[in-house]
């Protein structure tokens, strides 16, 4: 398990929350790839049509997930591909850099993959002195400036075009200041073609893997993955184990479903399958393929029936894209690598819920989430899910860290909550007391927070019940 | 250390699995959609161009005089081809009689580790397109020992040249009808259009990485 440093998620969203230009530069692009969603999916019956042929085909994998992965890995050694098996992040960059080492390689082209993220692959190889290189446009402006991506899809889109003017400016020698972004592309575009020219090694993420036929399938629209993994003679891939699908026929709705929520396309400029290394006669790709299966908690939460739909994620970030709190904060203020909805039930999971369970509380349970996800998991839930664990201790719960947030104050307040509500006496006087006295909210500890900005309730002369018990209800 | 582990994690998947019910009936696919072969050749068209693909209708006799025009329009110098292709002897032919034309025609004959260089420097790559998806507007390249797999990532400019009889109205047409799980080969790649980028303020760019160009050829009998 990756050691991140403990993060304070208050004083991040606190700073995001005073970042303008933060919150403007999401806003906007959050804006954009909402709408273009909706106009990929025009018709509301068709794409609930789509989202549960993608739920299902999903379920179907996870039904038979180990099957699945054993004939996935024949498949896979029969077209001359390498597989690894990697239980922690931790084990699956030393992979990488053993085969690194077995090539005396001291480069590699990256492109884009959130398991290598999670793995903070780029940083272990940095310290062992290994130069990894971000190739995606987005994650190579990120790199230069030293961050991390701050939304699965879109990973620089906090900057914006002047920003990134000032990076390239500042960090790529000899590089004149310009703001046009055809000129800023270009930019990128010569110094990555050296880099393919020359890399040893490509690595790569993995969208889906086919199981019938030892596929690897990639989409992407920069062409910075084709080169990743045609150029190098190795290529090495990366994959979470619930990324494994059933047949090649499952594949077209899938397809459809995340480039459709992902970035509004009916389908990307590449849809790249790669099934075997390069054969005998043939001119070009790697003579060397691996493919890195990654668990790294995936199988704890499969053990659970309920956290098992986690797995059915295909990372197309529209989750984030409509959260009102990510819209808000923007994607580093969460501190791990799955920002947003998805990484509140994510990373409490992977990580624990002692280092990450406070994710879980940046939710207003809009549902949003739940209504775009292409493979309907039921994001809300799981965050009660965790909430509920958070203060949980019952030895049975299978979550990591469960009843850390348990405390006495707590308990009793519910405890006494509890009285208030199972007897009518207690509850009756109660308001009775408080609606004569007026008494308002205390301005202490987390009523304190509550209230900085938000109008304190004020507690009405009658109650509800009074008002029903005197006026009876109107039916209409 | 990989064999203990994946000991390990199999264990778990298999424990747990064991305590799961299969799903019920999947529900129904995609919908099946049925396009005469003039509007397969209309929505291709249509949906490349509007990603910035230039799309020709050629006649199967004489496309190669419509591909000299737009490789004079573009000032293309070099043209890697694959000589063992159908396509490859057609050029061939033409540019042995061609004159005129300061047109440089290299194959793809050696190995890419002794021809790296040659691949990223020269102007247009051309190669066949296997079939093309009329639903949503791709050609499906299919990379072989004939024909090398860079050729149509690497160069700026990639034409294809596509049968107009081998339009597939889906994706899951072309699978079904071309029996990949059978066939599949190395590599196959789906092409909507040129390289494109919109990581910078979701503002749209062209050439990233691939090709800036990609012209299509769409042979018609």
């Amino acid at each position: 398990m990756t050691i991140h440093q403990q993060v304070d998620f208050d004083d991040n969203v606190s700073r995001a929350l005073n970042d303008s230009q933060l919150i403007k530069n999401t806003k906007a692009a959050m804006g954009t790839l909402v709408a273009k969603r909706k106009a990929i999916f025009p018709d509301e019956t068709e794409i609930e049509q789509l989202r549960t042929l993608g739920n299902a085909l999903k379920q179907k994998a996870l039904s038979k997930l180990p099957q699945l992965l054993e004939q996935l890995e024949e498949k896979c050694i029969q077209n001359g591909i390498k597989v690894h098996w990697a239980e922690t992040t931790s084990e699956a960059n030393h992979q990488v850099l053993d085969i690194m080492r077995s090539h005396g390689a001291t480069s590699l082209v990256k492109g884009k993959s959130m398991v290598s993220e999670e793995m903070e692959l780029n940083a272990f190889l940095q310290k062992n002195g290994i130069e990894a290189l971000e190739t995606d446009l987005g994650e190579f402006i990120i790199q230069l400036n030293h961050e991390k991506p701050t939304h699965i899809i879109v990973p620089a889109i906090h900057k914006n075009k002047d920003q990134i003017s000032k990076i390239f400016h500042e960090k790529i020698p000899n590089t004149p200041y310009t703001e046009d972004v055809a000129e800023l592309t270009a930019i990128a575009r010569k110094i990555l073609r050296k880099k393919f020219n020359e890399a040893e090694i490509g690595l790569s993420g993995v969208n889906f893997a086919v199981a019938e036929t030892g596929t690897l399938c990639l989409v992407e629209n920069e062409g910075n993955g084709r080169m990743c993994t045609t150029v190098p003679g190795v290529h090495i891939a990366l994959m979470g184990l619930e990324k494994v699908v059933e047949k090649l026929e499952d594949l077209p709705p899938l397809l459809r479903l995340l480039t459709g929520s992902a970035t509004g396309q009916l389908i990307t400029t590449y849809v790249n399958m790669i099934t075997t290394a390069r054969k005998q006669g043939e001119k070009d790709g790697p003579k060397e393929v691996h493919l890195i299966i990654l668990d790294n908690g995936r199988s704890q939460i499969f053990a659970d029936p309920d956290r098992r739909q986690t797995l059915q994620c295909i990372r197309c970030g529209t989750c984030l894209s409509h959260c009102p709190v990510y819209n808000r904060i923007g994607g580093h203020a969460y501190g791990y690598t799955y920002p947003g909805p998805i990484g509140k039930i994510l990373n409490p999971q992977v990580e624990g819920l002692k280092a990450a369970g406070v994710l879980a509380t940046a939710s207003s349970l809009c549902n949003s989430c739940e209504e775009v996800c292409p493979v309907k998991i039921q994001i809300p839930d799981l965050i009660r899910r965790i909430r509920n664990e958070s203060y949980s201790k019952d030895p049975a719960s299978t979550m990591e860290g469960h009843g850390y947030k348990r405390n006495l104050l707590e308990t009793l307040t519910w405890k006494v909550w509890e009285k208030i509500n199972t007897y009518p006496v207690i509850n009756a006087v109660g308001l009775k007391i408080l609606s004569v006295l007026g008494i308002k909210l205390p301005q202490i500890g987390p009523l304190k927070n509550w209230t900085r900005y938000r109008a304190t309730p004020e507690l009405a002369p009658k109650s509800l019940h009074e008002l029903v018990k005197h006026h009876g209800v109107d039916h209409e | 250390m990989s064999e203990g582990s994946r000991e390990r994690i199999f264990s778990r998947l298999h424990a747990a699995s064991r305590q799961t019910s299969t799903p019920d009936s999947q529900p129904p696919g995609l919908p099946i959609l049925e396009y005469s072969r003039k509007e397969k050749i209309e929505k291709l068209k249509t949906l490349m161009e509007a990603m910035r693909t230039e799309v020709y209708i050629c006649s199967v006799k004489n496309w190669e005089n419509n591909l000299a025009e737009i490789l004079r329009q573009r000032n293309v110098k070099s043209l890697l081809y694959a000589p063992q292709t159908d396509i490859g002897q057609a050029l061939e032919n033409y540019w042995e009689n061609a004159s005129g034309q300061a047109l440089q025609l290299i194959p793809y004959e050696n190995d890419i580790e002794q021809f790296k260089e040659t691949v990223f420097n020269v102007d247009a790559g051309i190669t066949s397109a296997a079939g093309a998806i009329a639903e949503t507007g791709a050609l499906i390249l299919w990379p072989s020992e004939k024909e090398p797999r860079l050729m149509s990532i690497v160069p700026s400019i990639h034409i294809a040249v596509l049968k107009a009889d081998t339009i597939h109205n889906t994706l899951l047409d072309a699978m079904q009808k071309e029996n990949w799980p059978e066939r599949i080969p190395t590599n196959i790649v789906l092409v909507s259009g040129p390289s494109k980028t919109a990581d910078i303020e979701m503002t749209l760019a062209f050439g990233v990485h691939g090709p800036k160009a990609l012209i299509v050829l769409i042979l018609e009998d």
